[in-house]
């Protein structure tokens, strides 16, 4: 085994989604990333994982605008883009969810699928009196669960605080992959979850996949990366130890990349 | 036994729910669940039994001349727990309200009687000082972070000795006013009762605040910042400009209410009001609101303001001395807090 960059079977010709090259990023004398590069290709599921302060967060930090890369290229569909806040990333298509979940619990599915980008009524009522399209939102909501193939929540009038923790996932990550966006970033997305959850929010995952959503996930838990991941970008030490496929690997071989005891 | 035995017979598409919400069906959670979704049930069921009751003990007490009587004297404390209730729901309190309100009408009344300015110059006056305190307000807390209730209660202080310096401790009376600094007193007949105009423009505040926080971006902001500041954040609001606001808003609704007051009491005093804090905040626990914020409405607040006005004149009413009044909105504020945690339970 030696490719340390592999590519899905039959993507040579495709372009990346997402590229980041030699990404380095220091925080005083401490070396968070020392020259990471990653694809992500359409339609996959890239895994990323590393055991603690082998540089994940600081990865998906700067993929997604919170972190600002000392040095190293960024590119979104073979574009340099430079992201300075979350938002910027946000403008670019490429949607987090963290792991603290960010969504309103007492607001409802809806509202939170929208949150801080809420719709107006046409006409006046919308121009002068600034007055939402409840109507049209919750219509809009129920269309973009549809289409995500999200079947857990039914309803989207129920309050957040109201779902499990599995639904609750299910709205974060629904609004990370609505309207429009490239890429979902998903940081630890079942660390909170019992069994029956997680399967749910695996299954989501593939979903998304198959509707030609790539995804980025970041996660601990080796058999919830093996059950889904297309390919698995191991960081160790600020560095990207290698980048395998479940086919590839087995488990232990992860755990051994990623704990220095064996070489990719 | 399985879980779906204890749910019911369960069609294939309800079964998943039913098992999702098993430990909520019997009864007393669901009239949980529902005060839960809609947190003005309850306070408008004790309005309803507290009229009931007080009708009941004494024939005066729902004549219309009482029931107009009581809506003039919640006035004034109904328009601040507008402010109240905009501060609460971004899980903020302020203490300052009634003093922002005596300054506001001390400025008003100065201005248009010992400066001799037009009474519409007073009134904007009056208005951009209410603003002035809500920007001091909100300033304190985005930029220096600190607790609404330090911040409050340090300019409640600072109010109410500026009010003293600017007025020296001299009242103002109604009848060297212009007449629009006392047109919130004056009353219109409706019928039978007389309805005052101070009444008409508060519930005019309540309809235009429970548009704003109810149909539009910005009042959906207000709730999730309250909610949770950090997932509002991470959702692309600015939380510290949306704080701002509430904290402004705050001050031009509390400008009303010194508006409202001059024309209740036909006078400015530097000393009025100085239980009017506790009680917009009574007003609005009792209506449902959270203190912990993002939950509750103005309109359990215009309850809440009435629940308090009808204890009062009822059991005075009553025959009972003005200490069980005080007696008696203790324990509503505690009822509702403890109501309130219950209902929070929820969350499971």
């Amino acid at each position: 085994m030696t490719a340390t960059h592999l590519e899905p079977a039959g993507t040579q010709v495709r372009q990346p989604i997402l590229q980041a090259r030699n990404l380095v990023k220091t925080f005083g004398r401490v070396v968070g990333l020392d020259g990471v590069s990653l694809d992500l290709y359409p339609g996959e599921v890239l895994a990323i994982i590393g055991d603690n302060g082998a540089g994940k967060s600081t990865l998906i930090k700067c993929l997604t605008g919170a972190e600002i890369p000392d040095t190293g290229e960024l590119m979104v569909s073979g574009q340099p883009v430079h992201f300075k806040r979350p938002q910027d990333a946000r403008a670019h298509g490429i949607e987090t969810v963290y792991q603290n979940l960010a969504v309103s619990p007492a607001l409802d599915v809806a509202s939170n699928l929208f949150l801080g980008r809420e719709e107006r009524r046409a006409g006046l009522l919308g121009s002068v009196f600034r007055m939402l399209d409840t109507k049209g939102m919750r219509t809009k909501a129920k269309q973009e669960l549809t289409r995500l193939g999200i079947s857990t929540l039914q309803d989207v009038t129920v309050p957040v605080e109201n779902l499990s923790g599995g639904q609750r996932q299910a709205v974060a990550v629904a609004r990370a992959a609505a309207f429009g966006s490239k890429v979902v970033v998903l940081d630890e997305p079942t660390a909170a979850l019992g069994v029956r959850e997680s399967n749910q929010v695996l299954q989501l995952v593939r979903d998304l996949r198959d509707r030609g959503l790539p995804v980025i996930l970041i996660s601990h838990n080796m058999p919830h990366v093996f059950d889904v991941a297309d390919r698995i970008h191991i960081q160790r030490l600020g560095k990207c130890a290698a980048t395998i496929t479940p086919q590839s690997h087995t488990m232990t071989d992860a755990v051994a990349i990623m704990t220095g005891a064996a070489t990719a | 036994m399985t879980q779906q035995q204890i749910a019911g017979p369960p069609s294939a598409e309800s079964a998943d729910l039913a098992e999702e919400f098993l430990d909520r069906q019997t009864p007393l959670s669901r009239i949980r669940n529902i005060l839960h979704r809609y947190p003005a049930v309850s306070p408008a069921l004790v309005l309803l039994i507290s009229v009931v009751v007080f009708g009941l003990l004494n024939d005066r007490f729902l004549r219309v001349e009482n029931l107009s009587l009581i809506t003039q004297q919640v006035s004034v404390v109904g328009t601040l727990a507008i402010a109240q209730t905009l501060i609460i729901l971004t899980a903020g309190i302020d203490l300052s309200v009634g003093a922002v309100m005596i300054l506001s009408s001390m400025v008003m009344a100065q201005l248009a009687v010992n400066s001799g300015l037009p009474a519409p110059i007073a009134l904007l006056a009056g208005l951009v000082v209410g603003l002035a305190a809500g920007a001091l307000n909100g300033f304190l807390v985005t930029r220096f972070r600190l607790p609404p209730f330090i911040v409050t209660l340090g300019t409640l202080n600072i109010f109410i000795a500026l009010t003293l310096l600017y007025s020296n401790g001299a009242t103002v009376r109604g009848s060297a006013m212009p007449d629009l600094l006392t047109w919130t007193g004056t009353t219109f007949p409706v019928g039978p009762v007389r309805i005052s105009t101070g009444v008409v423009v508060m519930l005019l505040l309540y309809i235009a605040i429970a548009f704003i926080l109810g149909k539009t971006a910005w009042g959906r902001h207000v709730y999730a910042v309250g909610d949770d500041k950090e997932a509002a954040r991470l959702a692309g609001i600015a939380v510290n400009k949306v704080l701002m606001s509430v904290y402004l808003a705050a001050g031009a609704v509390l400008a009303v209410g010194a508006w409202i007051q001059i024309g209740r009491t036909n006078a400015a005093s530097p000393n009025a009001g100085v239980d009017l804090n506790l009680d917009s905040i009574t007003a609005v626990v009792i209506g449902g609101t959270s203190l912990f914020g993002g939950r509750g409405s103005v309109w359990g607040t215009l309850l809440g303001a009435l629940i308090v006005g009808v204890f009062r004149n009822g059991l005075s009413l009553a025959g009972l001395d003005v200490l069980y009044q005080t007696l008696a909105v203790g324990v509503l504020i505690i009822l509702a807090v403890s109501i309130d945690q219950w209902i929070r339970k929820v969350k499971s």
